[in-house]
């Protein structure tokens, strides 16, 4: 085969790899769009506070150690432990769902029936206090992720693909993991809304928030739920992330590369935050292979958008969006 | 008691349906042009010109740019940063290619120019809607960005990629470049506000304006009694990029004097564009200037506040500061959902009562 083809293919793999990435992120945009109508721009800062915690909790270092030093004159930095990552995992996904519950009581309880527009700037703002409030927490320096996920070259694809073309393929082992972990998520965020009381509850707001109410679903208690599960999907994305490329401030970053995965793929649909990452990934990574060189390179940054917006034209409510229906 | 419409009679069409039909309201209207144009010039120095004033003026156009989009026509836009990139660019373009050119005239071109390119930006708002279009925005913002980094004519080929403003003066006295008096600075920004702001105003509340609310409250129901979404979307977007280039082009050539444009427009500038026209209020031009002063005001507020009142490193009070100003925003929101405007307008209400209760 032509080795152009075979670079192409590697690059197309690698771009479907780092779809799944962007799908990860996408992912906890739709479960709150869904449930609650809310476009939750803090997502990708959500991703990058459970990142930090976990990081701190894991090298034990102390909150705040920065203010108090300040304040106080101490030379307080870490209470000396390291806890394994497991605990330090499960740890982390408890200060997500506590998050979670101060987002609704602080937040989200007092804007009910606001303008979206309105919600939207919320989570701004949101995402500005998050953003500060890790960096307060934790510190701004760049940080090291490793909960012991493999990571390097794979060499079974390698050897594979020797074999078959005579030219190994380099697809990072942590990406492959990345893929299976999107996948288990996907699977069993499935099951949950399908064939549990909470999960077909979760749908009932989703579908009509007045309808669910006269039945007795407690919408405060949902939207908790919702926003634990998005903490939770954001915290998988901050491993996957800061495995990669470290715990810093522009993992914060990554909502942006969500959003037209979201928009391609729809704002309400899960399949569709998959299909849509992939989609992307592929095609920004296909695009800047074979343009990039031509127009001066970078084209990463916004061709996603300019192919969303161009699909949009001819599709406005996404892939696999609900279709728009306008009464008057 | 002296707030009222009582007693204040009108004797022509033209008198009743001026801008501000209370007398008490005319007279501060007056009074601000004599501080802002009589005063404020006279007693400038640089710290408070480059502090607060120059850019609360630039920011106060742009936000009045995005309020008519936003705010009159319904339509979220993200692009701000880009399209303030676009009059920048424009503006240098034309500085350096005609330095004979009076400087207004440059100015003003670069708003037609960053008019027609969100003329061009505006195009998919006619299929697209709501979230999906605020996304879409974006497209523009990355893809403007990108453009200005990427091509070397835009930035005439210099070694660091950076535009610089020359010096051009304007009736002897110079209005861009390093040796600018802060004056100059105020006052050259000061009247492209006002005469935008006027302008503003009575498009708003004429044919145009109304056409453009028509849209934004129910778009198929305007298109049913008339009003072409076309030409109107596609309005409210030239003259929003009209405004925002003009402010683009001000906040390079006065008051940065030099910019990179991933820095000086990025993304994070039209969160905080947007953020002005919704705390000031949506639809409101009153708003804009309300947002705008809020949020020019509120950092130098809080770092004067935190380094320089309790002493704190930089860094940490940088971080502090972005905490507030997130926390402020959303108090706000839950607050007064419709900005300063709303608040402005009750008090307003309140004072046309008084003393009595009702």
């Amino acid at each position: 085969m032509p080795d152009q083809l075979l670079y192409a293919m590697e690059v197309s793999l690698n771009g479907l790899m780092a779809g799944i990435m962007y799908s990860l992120v996408a992912l906890g945009f739709v479960l709150i769009f869904k449930a609650s109508g809310i476009f939750n721009y803090a997502q990708g800062v959500l991703a990058l506070f459970a990142a930090l915690t976990l990081v701190g909790l894991q090298q034990g270092q102390i909150p705040f150690s920065h203010v108090i030093n300040a304040i106080f004159g101490t030379e307080l930095h870490s209470f000396g432990w390291t806890l394994p990552a497991l605990v330090a995992i499960a740890l982390t996904a408890l200060v997500m769902v506590g998050l979670a519950w101060l987002i609704e009581r602080l937040v989200l309880k007092h804007l009910v029936n606001q303008e979206p527009i309105i919600l939207f700037m919320a989570t701004i703002g949101l995402a500005y206090f998050l953003e500060g409030l890790g960096d307060v927490m934790w510190g701004a320096d760049i940080k090291k992720l490793d909960v012991g996920l493999p990571q390097g070259i794979s060499e079974t694809i390698d050897a594979i693909t020797f074999n078959a073309f005579g030219y190994g393929f380099f697809i990072d082992r942590l990406d492959i993991v990345a893929a299976v972990v999107a996948a288990l998520l996907v699977a069993s965020l499935t099951l949950f809304s399908q064939y549990t009381k909470y999960g077909r509850a979760l749908r009932a707001v989703a579908d009509d928030h007045q309808a669910a109410l006269s039945v007795g679903i407690s919408l405060r208690f949902i939207w908790v739920l919702v926003w634990s599960i998005a903490g939770f999907v954001a915290l998988v994305a901050g491993i996957m992330w800061g495995s990669k490329s470290g715990v810093q401030f522009s993992l914060s970053l990554i909502a942006l590369k969500a959003l037209p995965v979201l928009m391609l793929g729809g704002f309400t649909s899960i399949p569709g935050a998959i299909v849509g990452g992939l989609i992307i990934g592929m095609g920004e990574k296909l695009f800047e292979f074979f343009a990039g060189p031509l127009i001066g390179g970078a084209t990463e940054n916004w061709f996603a958008y300019v192919l969303a917006l161009l699909f949009l034209v001819f599709r406005p409510q996404g892939l696999f969006g609900e279709r728009i229906i306008e009464r008057v | 008691m002296f707030y009222r419409e009582a007693g204040d009679f009108k004797t022509s069409y033209v008198d009743d349906s001026q801008t501000f039909p209370i007398r008490f309201d005319r007279m501060r209207y007056y009074a601000v042009l004599v501080l802002g144009f009589g005063i404020l010039p006279f007693v400038m120095n640089d710290y408070w010109a480059n502090a607060v004033f120059v850019p609360f003026l630039i920011y106060a156009i742009a936000a009045i740019g995005l309020n008519i989009l936003t705010g009159y026509c319904g339509q979220v836009s993200l692009g701000t940063g880009g399209f303030m990139a676009v009059g920048a660019y424009a503006c240098y373009k034309l500085m350096t290619a005609f330095p004979w050119m009076p400087m207004p005239v440059n100015v003003l071109l670069a708003g037609l120019v960053t008019a027609g390119v969100g003329v061009l930006f505006g195009l998919p708002s006619l299929r697209i809607k709501g979230f999906y279009l605020a996304v879409a925005t974006l497209a523009a913002q990355f893809f403007l960005v990108w453009l200005f980094n990427k091509v070397p004519w835009f930035y005439n080929y210099s070694a660091s990629g950076q535009i610089t403003a020359p010096e051009r003066t304007l009736l002897g006295v110079a209005v861009t470049g390093a040796s600018t008096p802060a004056w100059a600075k105020y006052l050259f920004c000061a009247v492209f506000l006002f005469a935008l702001a006027w302008l503003a105003r009575n498009l708003t509340r004429g044919t145009v304006g109304r056409k453009w609310m028509a849209i934004r409250d129910m778009d198929i129901a305007a298109e049913i009694i008339g009003v072409n979404p076309l030409t109107t979307k596609l309005s409210a977007f030239a003259v929003s990029s009209f405004y925002i280039g003009i402010a683009g082009a001000l906040f390079f050539a006065v008051y940065l004097g030099a910019a990179e444009v991933g820095e000086a427009f990025g993304i994070q500038k039209s969160f905080l564009i947007l953020f002005m026209v919704i705390i000031g209020g949506l639809g409101s031009i009153f708003g804009s200037f309300a947002g705008a002063a809020f949020l020019v005001l509120l950092p130098v507020l809080l770092k004067n506040l935190l380094v320089g009142g309790l002493g704190w490193p930089t860094d940490l009070a940088a971080h502090i500061e972005l905490m507030i100003v997130g926390a402020l925003i959303i108090v706000f929101l839950i607050l007064e959902p419709h900005g300063l405007a709303q608040l402005w307008r009750v008090a307003k209400e309140k004072l046309r009562l008084w003393p009595f209760p009702h």
